[in-house]
C-alpha cells in the first residue's frame, strides 16, 4: 500500500469486539454471503437499468415524439400525461417491491451473518 | 424555469403584496420562534460527535423520511415547478419527474450500504478502502463545492423570493434578507446540530405538505374533482390550447434545448443519490432497515407533493389570467401564492390575504430548512473529512472534532452570507443544476465503484472525483449559465463555447470513465481484505455504528 499509517477502516474507531480482517474475508467467501450478495445484485442491478431506461425513454419521447405524446386518450388526458403519471406509478411500485424483497430475502440472511460475526463466531 | 427563473425574473410585486406584509411576517416569525425553541432543546442534548453529525442516530424511518423530504423540496420545487406548469403546462410537469425517479437509485444502491459502512459523511464510505488523506481531501472538496453552489443559489433565491412576496426591492433590504437567512441557518446548525436541523426539516415538510394539500383540495373542489375539466380549462385559459398539455412549450424550442433537457434529466436522476446533504441524512437512523424505510417514506411524500404541484400549476393556469401571472413574475414563481389568494376569495378579501400569507410563509420556511441542511453537510465534511482525518491525521479528540464542526459552520455560513449578498443581483440559480451535475459526475461514480467493484483503487477514486468535478465546473463556466445570454449570470460578458446549460451528458460519462481508467492504470492493486470488509459490512451491517 503506502507509507502512510493506515487508520482504522473509515477513519472510524472500531469496537474491541469487531471481527478481524481474516474473519471478514472468510465470511466474504462463504456460501451464505454469496447468496445474500446475489439476492441483492440480481434484484437491484437489473431493476436500476430498467427504471433508468424507462425514464430516458419517457424523456426522449417527450423530446422527439411530440405528435405521439399529444394523442388524446380520454377527455383532455393525452399519452404524455398518462406516461408521466406512469413514471410516478412505476417509482412507487419499485419502491414497494424492493421493500418487500429486502424484508423477505435480504434481511434474514444479513441478520444471520451479522449475528454470527458479532456474537457467535 | 424553477431553479433558473427564480432569480432570472425581474422582481415585480405580487399584486397588493405590501398590504399582506404584517400577516406574512407574523406567520414566518412564528415558524422561526418555534424552530429556535426546538433548536435550543436539541442543542442541550447534543454532546458528542454522533449527536452533532447524526442526531444521535435516534430518528425513526418515518421521521427521517419526512426530514429527507424537507431537505429535498426546495422553494425551487414548490414555487418553481408550480410556476413552470402554470406557464408552460406539461413541460413543467415533465421537469418534476426526474426529481422523484432519482430516489430509486438511492433506495436500491446507496442508502443501506452507506448507512452500514460509514459514520458521518460521504467521505467515510469513499475512503473506506482507499488511502485516507487524498481520498478524503477529494471527497471533502467535492462535498463543499456541491453544497456551496446549492447554498448560494438558495440564498440568492431567498432574496428574490422575499422581494417578490413582501415587496422589498431596495439593495439594503435584499442584503438584510440574505443575512437574516444566513444567521438563522448558522444558529440552527451550530446550536442544534443534526438533531435540531432534522426537526426543522420535519416541521417544514409538514407545513409544506399541509399547504399544498389545502390548495390542491380547493382547486379540485372548483372543478368538482374532474381532472380532465381542470386540464381543459387550463389549456383554454393559457391561450395555447392543446399544446399546453403536450411536450415542447419550454424544452422543445430547438435541437439544443432538447439536448439540454436530456442532459438535465440524466443529472437529476443520477445526482440525487450523490448529494452530500441527502447522504448524511442516512446516518441519523439506527439501522440500514430504518434507512430503507426513510427512503420509502421520502418517495411517498415527495411523490405525493409533486402530484399536488400538478393541481397547483394547472389550477393557476385555469383560474388566473396568464397576463397577471407574468406581470407578477416573468417565470411564474408567484403562481402558487397567487392561486392561493384567488381561492381564498381574490385580492382584497380577507380569505385571500390569509391564504396568500400562509403559502408565502411556507415558502420562507422551505428556504430556511434547505439552507440549514446544506450548511450542516459542508461543515460536517470540512470538520470530519478535512480537519480531523487530513489535517490532524485522525488524532483529534471528539470534543475538538465537534468544536471544529461548529466553527466551520460559522465560517461557511459567513462565507455564504457574503457571497449571497454579492450575488444578489446575479442569476446564480443555475448553480442548482450544477450541484446535481457535480454530484452525479464526481460523487456517484466513486460511491458505486467503491461499493460494488473489487478492483477499484485510490487513483480511480481521485480521477473520478476530480475529473467529474472539474469537467462539470469548467463546462458550466463556459456555458450560457455564466455568460453570453440575457439570462446569464454575467449578461454583459460573452465567453461561452459549450452550448448546453447542463453539463451532465458529458461530465457524468466522463466521471465513470475516469474512475475505470484510473483504476486500470493504477500500479497499486486494490486491497482484497479491505474490499471484503467493506462488502460484508455494507450488506450485513456488521459492526455498524
Amino acid at each position: 500500500m503506502t507509507t502512510e499509517a493506515a487508520p482504522p477502516p473509515g477513519g472510524a474507531g472500531t469496537s474491541a469486539a469487531s471481527p478481524t480482517a481474516e474473519e471478514f474475508e472468510a465470511v466474504q467467501r462463504s456460501p451464505e454471503f454469496a447468496a445474500l450478495r446475489s439476492s441483492h445484485r440480481s434484484f437491484a442491478f437489473p431493476l436500476t437499468v430498467a427504471f433508468v431506461a424507462w425514464y430516458l425513454l419517457y424523456v426522449l419521447l417527450s423530446n422527439y415524439a411530440g405528435g405521439f405524446m399529444g394523442t388524446r386518450l380520454f377527455g383532455n388526458v393525452n399519452v404524455a400525461l398518462v406516461l408521466g403519471l406512469g413514471q410516478f406509478a412505476t417509482t412507487f411500485l419499485i419502491a414497494w417491491l424492493y421493500a418487500r424483497h429486502a424484508a423477505a430475502k435480504l434481511d434474514p440472511k444479513a441478520d444471520a451473518i451479522k449475528a454470527r460475526m458479532e456474537n457467535g463466531r | 424555469m424553477s431553479t433558473h427563473d427564480l432569480a432570472a425574473a425581474t422582481p415585480v410585486l405580487a399584486s397588493g403584496a405590501g398590504e399582506h406584509r404584517p400577516l406574512i411576517i407574523t406567520l414566518f416569525g412564528l415558524f422561526v420562534v418555534a424552530t429556535l425553541i426546538i433548536t435550543v432543546w436539541a442543542g442541550r442534548q447534543t454532546r458528542d460527535a454522533a449527536d452533532f453529525y447524526a442526531g444521535g442516530r435516534q430518528f425513526t424511518g418515518f421521521q427521517n423520511g419526512l426530514a429527507i423530504s424537507g431537505d429535498y423540496m426546495s422553494a425551487a420545487s414548490f414555487l418553481g415547478i408550480a410556476g413552470a406548469i402554470a406557464l408552460f403546462g406539461y413541460d413543467g410537469f415533465l421537469y418534476s419527474i426526474g426529481f422523484l425517479v432519482a430516489w430509486l437509485v438511492a433506495l436500491l444502491l446507496v442508502a443501506e450500504p452507506l448507512r452500514n459502512s460509514g459514520r458521518y459523511t460521504m467521505g467515510d464510505v469513499l475512503a473506506f478502502r482507499m488511502r485516507q488523506r487524498p481520498v478524503r481531501t477529494a471527497a471533502g472538496t467535492s462535498t463543499i463545492v456541491v453544497s456551496i453552489f446549492y447554498l448560494l443559489a438558495q440564498m440568492a433565491g431567498a432574496g428574490v423570493l422575499v422581494s417578490l412576496l413582501l415587496g422589498i426591492t431596495s439593495d439594503g433590504g435584499k442584503i438584510a434578507v440574505v443575512a437574516l437567512v444566513g444567521v438563522l441557518m448558522i444558529v440552527y446548525v451550530t446550536i442544534g446540530g443534526m438533531k435540531g436541523t432534522t426537526w426543522v426539516q420535519m416541521i417544514k415538510a409538514v407545513l409544506l405538505i399541509a399547504g399544498a394539500l389545502l390548495i390542491t383540495f380547493l382547486v379540485l373542489l372548483k372543478f368538482d374533482f374532474n381532472v380532465s375539466e381542470l386540464l381543459g380549462k387550463a389549456a383554454e385559459n393559457s391561450g395555447q390550447g392543446a399544446a399546453f398539455l403536450e411536450p415542447g412549450l419550454k424544452y422543445g424550442q430547438d435541437a439544443t434545448s432538447k439536448l439540454d433537457f436530456l442532459s438535465l434529466g440524466i443529472a437529476l436522476v443520477l445526482g440525487t443519490a450523490g448529494l452530500p446533504h441527502i447522504l448524511i441524512r442516512f446516518y441519523t437512523v439506527p439501522t440500514a432497515k430504518a434507512a430503507r424505510k426513510s427512503v420509502n417514506w421520502a418517495i411517498g411524500i415527495i411523490g405525493a407533493f409533486y402530484l399536488m404541484t400538478i393541481a397547483l400549476g394547472f389550477g393557476a393556469a385555469a383560474l388566473l389570467e396568464r397576463t397577471d401571472i407574468i406581470a407578477s413574475n416573468k417565470a411564474g414563481n408567484t403562481a402558487a401564492p397567487l392561486v392561493a389568494q384567488e381561492l381564498g376569495g381574490g385580492a382584497g378579501s380577507t380569505g385571500g390575504a390569509v391564504l396568500l400569507a400562509v403559502i408565502s410563509a411556507v415558502a420562507f420556511a422551505t428556504i430556511l430548512a434547505v439552507v440549514a441542511g446544506l450548511t450542516l453537510a459542508s461543515s460536517s465534511s470540512f470538520a470530519h473529512d478535512l480537519y480531523v482525518n487530513v489535517i490532524r491525521k485522525g488524532q483529534a479528540t471528539e470534543k475538538e472534532e465537534v468544536r471544529a464542526a461548529r466553527w466551520s459552520t460559522v465560517v461557511i455560513g459567513a462565507a455564504a452570507i457574503f457571497l449571497g449578498a454579492l450575488a444578489r443581483d446575479l442569476n446564480v440559480a443555475g448553480l442548482v443544476a450544477l450541484a446535481f451535475a457535480v454530484a452525479a459526475s464526481a460523487n456517484l461514480p466513486t460511491i458505486l465503484y467503491s461499493l460494488f467493484w473489487k478492483r477499484f483503487t485510490t487513483r480511480g477514486a481521485l480521477w473520478s472525483i476530480y475529473g467529474g468535478l472539474v469537467s462539470s465546473v469548467v463546462l458550466v463556466l463556459f456555458s450560457p449559465v455564466v455568460s453570453g445570454k440575457p439570462s446569464s449570470m454575467f449578461k454583459d460578458a460573452d465567453f461561452y463555447w459549450f452550448p448546453l446549460e447542463n453539463p451532465g451528458i458529458v461530465s457524468i460519462p466522463l466521471g465513470f470513465l475516469l474512475g475505470w481508467l484510473g483504476t486500470v492504470l493504477s500500479k497499486e492493486k486494490a486491497d482484497p481484505a479491505k474490499f471484503a470488509e467493506l462488502e460484508v459490512r455494507s450488506l450485513t451491517g456488521t459492526g455498524a455504528h
